[in-house]
């Protein structure tokens, strides 16, 4: 039997700061190798803090359960370890680092991956051509990276850099923490072609988002449904049709009372 | 603004060397108005405790611990800067391992300020003291006085020196502490373009000195001056820069400051936007570690009408170290239309590091923008994250992180040898930045 590249079982968690506010109750997942996961919910769900605590953020407690990343757990791995052991989480909101370019970012990133595989690391020119080549299959012009770390980057610059360092660090899980947001339709495809053009039947992706229409580019295998912070339904992808329609409120979720929560 | 010290300062009671009587003359009228230096009682020096000056027993020279060569010029410098160096050690000019800056083409008067007073009074006379007798200070009345060791450099219209001029200030272990007063006057014509650094740096370890000097630079309408203080004195030194700017009309200064070294330093920018649409760009860089307190006060007056100033400041402190700002915008009552910008920002990288920022408008016109803000902060959590989530370990994004804070004043200067230099020089005094691997 394959092992699932990601399995969650029964995770719950809570915030460091406020053990009262349990935020994730009882989430069971399981990624096997290539497929495309959708995770919607309505505002407050959870969704995006499952994103980071699969990315590692300290902020959360783990109260209860398990997370297994290629049979393994990685409950005490810290957000590098996991991000060189192939998990990416593309932000929602990636942040500007005036004073470090794009370049001297990633080759710091691609030579640490290096480092935690064993690996030398890469010349100057051995990674000027990685990067000409990852730049070229996610559609970011070069000259991108020549600009210091999203300092000054539209909306859909900031989330095309962010597939762009998934592809250039070769990660094997991405977990996109509403990717779609704030972006027009050209930006959305150009994103969405990137991700696509990673599919590999190996790499998996799990897409955190409100609404159906990133789904309508990235088309998943699975879309579940988050509800205060529990799956509360799982299909195929005409689930994602059904929410578009019905909105949430089917699970007795009242949207216009949750927004801006 | 003087105050009576409440015992005799040795700084107080040296005696210049000889110069013509319009210098001594000149000398004697700051002599008369300085009563002693600043306290703590002094508001503009209430953050900086000068007892170690005060209690130091300063000789104007001193046997030094060992002799200049070329060799240690050329690797104190800024490397790969092709500038015309003059080179002042402990405080004296040192002809022989200075380069000549004859070749800096015609229309540039490049000279000692003695040799000035000799044979350039002209042009000397008419500027020296114009801009520092803005800045109100007990230092830069006794640089004043003791006036004699530096640089002269005029520029006239229209004319563009081929390269920089660095006035490389060298420190040595002297048998005794020196006090050193360098004075540099810079002149540009209308449409002149030139940069000047001042920098100042300790031989091997260096020991106990103190350099107080004054630069005054007069900028004409239309002209373009690019000036650096790179301060790397010995880490038990003393170093009271003076910075005071004169600007005409369109005409465009930029002041780069970057503290480094220093037991005690104080780095004063003082312009005066005196001509219409004059712009000043002050950006500046203190970064403290062990018992290092850095002192910055900028006073920018804008006293004519549609001028633009922008300061930058921003410090880095570990240890137990002070960083201290103080930034103060002038706008006079017939500056309408200014517009001036101010920020300070500061990193604290250890729980005994401190800073005080004081930001201050005084205006007397009705139509002017002006906005200032001051952050202090650690690093930025979410930022150390992201980079973790990269798979940089935390010391390396931590490192990066701090390092960026820094680089991003760099971008702003046009000479890119200075940037590799500073670049070079943050990642050896970071903690855990050693591994980074930066080009700049």
């Amino acid at each position: 039997m394959t092992t699932p590249l990601l399995e969650i079982r029964n995770l719950h968690v809570r915030l460091e700061d406020d053990p009262s506010v349990e935020i994730l109750n009882g989430i069971d997942l399981k990624i096997m190798p290539g497929e495309v996961h959708s995770i919607m919910g309505p505002n407050g769900s959870g969704k995006s803090t499952l994103a980071q605590v699969l990315a590692g953020k300290e902020d959360y407690e783990i109260v209860e359960g398990q997370i297994l990343f290629k049979g393994e757990d990685l409950t005490d791995l810290g957000a590098d370890e996991r991000a060189n052991s192939g998990i990416f989480l593309a932000f929602q909101y990636p942040v500007e680092i005036p004073g470090v370019s794009a370049m001297q970012f990633l080759k710091a990133a691609v030579n640490a991956k290096r480092g935690f595989e064993g690996q030398g690391e890469l010349d100057a020119g051995a990674l000027l051509k990685h990067f000409r080549a990852k730049a070229q299959q996610i559609k970011v012009p070069f000259e991108m990276l020549k600009r210091n770390v999203n300092e000054g980057f539209s909306g859909g610059e900031k989330k095309r850099f962010e597939i762009f360092q998934m592809a250039v660090l070769d990660s094997v899980l991405g977990i996109l923490d509403e990717s779609d947001s704030g972006l027009d339709i050209d930006a959305l495809r150009i994103v969405s072609e990137g991700v696509n053009s990673m599919r590999d039947g190996k790499r998996s992706f799990l897409l955190i988002t409100h609404y159906q229409r990133l789904l309508n580019y990235i088309v998943p295998d699975w879309v579940h449904v988050l509800i205060g912070g529990r799956i509360v339904k799982s299909g195929g992808k005409e689930l994602a049709l059904e929410l578009e329609e019905h909105g949430y409120a089917p699970f007795g979720v009242n949207e216009s009372a949750v927004a801006g929560a | 603004m003087t105050s009576v010290m409440d015992q005799p300062v040795g700084i107080l009671t040296h005696e210049p060397p000889p110069a013509p009587e319009w210098v001594q003359a000149f000398r004697a009228q700051s002599r008369q108005a300085l009563t002693g230096l600043p306290t703590l009682r002094d508001e503009a020096w209430r953050y900086t405790n000068l007892a170690p000056i005060t209690g130091t027993n300063f000789v104007l020279e001193s046997t030094s611990q060992r002799e200049m060569t070329r060799a240690d010029v050329a690797r104190l410098r800024v490397p790969e800067l092709d500038a015309a160096v003059l080179v002042f050690v402990d405080g004296r000019f040192r002809p022989e391992l200075s380069d000549k800056a004859a070749d800096l083409g015609a229309g540039v008067t490049c000279a000692t300020l003695g040799e000035a007073f000799e044979r350039h009074a002209d042009l000397v006379r008419p500027h020296l003291g114009a801009a520092s007798s803005e800045h109100d200070d007990p230092f830069t009345r006794l640089n004043d006085a003791m006036l004699s060791a530096g640089v002269f450099v005029h520029v006239a219209d229209g004319i563009r020196p081929s390269r920089p001029i660095e006035i490389l200030s060298i420190a040595t272990r002297t048998v005794e502490p020196v006090a050193a007063h360098p004075r540099n006057l810079i002149v540009v014509g209308k449409g002149g373009r030139v940069t000047v650094l001042e920098h100042y740096i300790a031989l091997d370890e260096g020991g106990v000195y103190l350099n107080n000097a004054v630069t005054e630079l007069i900028a004409g309408d239309g002209a373009f001056v690019e000036h650096y203080l790179l301060e790397r004195e010995s880490e038990r030194a003393f170093n009271v820069s003076t910075l005071a700017i004169r600007q005409g009309a369109q005409g465009v200064v930029h002041s780069h400051t970057v503290l480094l070294g220093g037991a005690i330093v104080r780095n004063n920018v003082v312009p005066v936007l005196a001509g219409e649409g004059a712009h000043c760009l002050i950006n500046g860089l203190y970064v403290g570690h062990g018992d290092q307190h850095l002192d910055n006060a900028m006073r920018v007056r804008h006293a004519a009408a549609r001028c633009e100033s922008r300061q930058y400041y921003k410090g880095i402190m570990n240890g137990r170290s002070r960083g201290v700002f103080t930034g103060r915008i002038v706008v006079d009552k017939g500056a309408q239309k200014t517009d001036a910008i101010q920020t300070n920002r500061n990193m604290l990288l250890s729980d005994d590091a401190r800073v005080n920022a004081r930001p201050q408008l005084e205006i007397y016109a009705d139509d002017v923008r002006c906005t200032h803000g001051a952050t202090t902060g650690r690093v930025d959590d979410e930022a150390v994250f992201y980079f973790r989530s990269r798979g940089l370990s935390e010391p390396v994004a931590r490192a990066m992180l701090v390092y960026a804070f820094a680089a991003e004043g760099f971008d702003r200067m046009e000479l890119v040898p200075v940037r590799r230099l500073l670049a070079r020089e943050m990642i050896d005094k970071l903690p855990m930045a050693r591994g980074l691997s930066i080009e700049v």
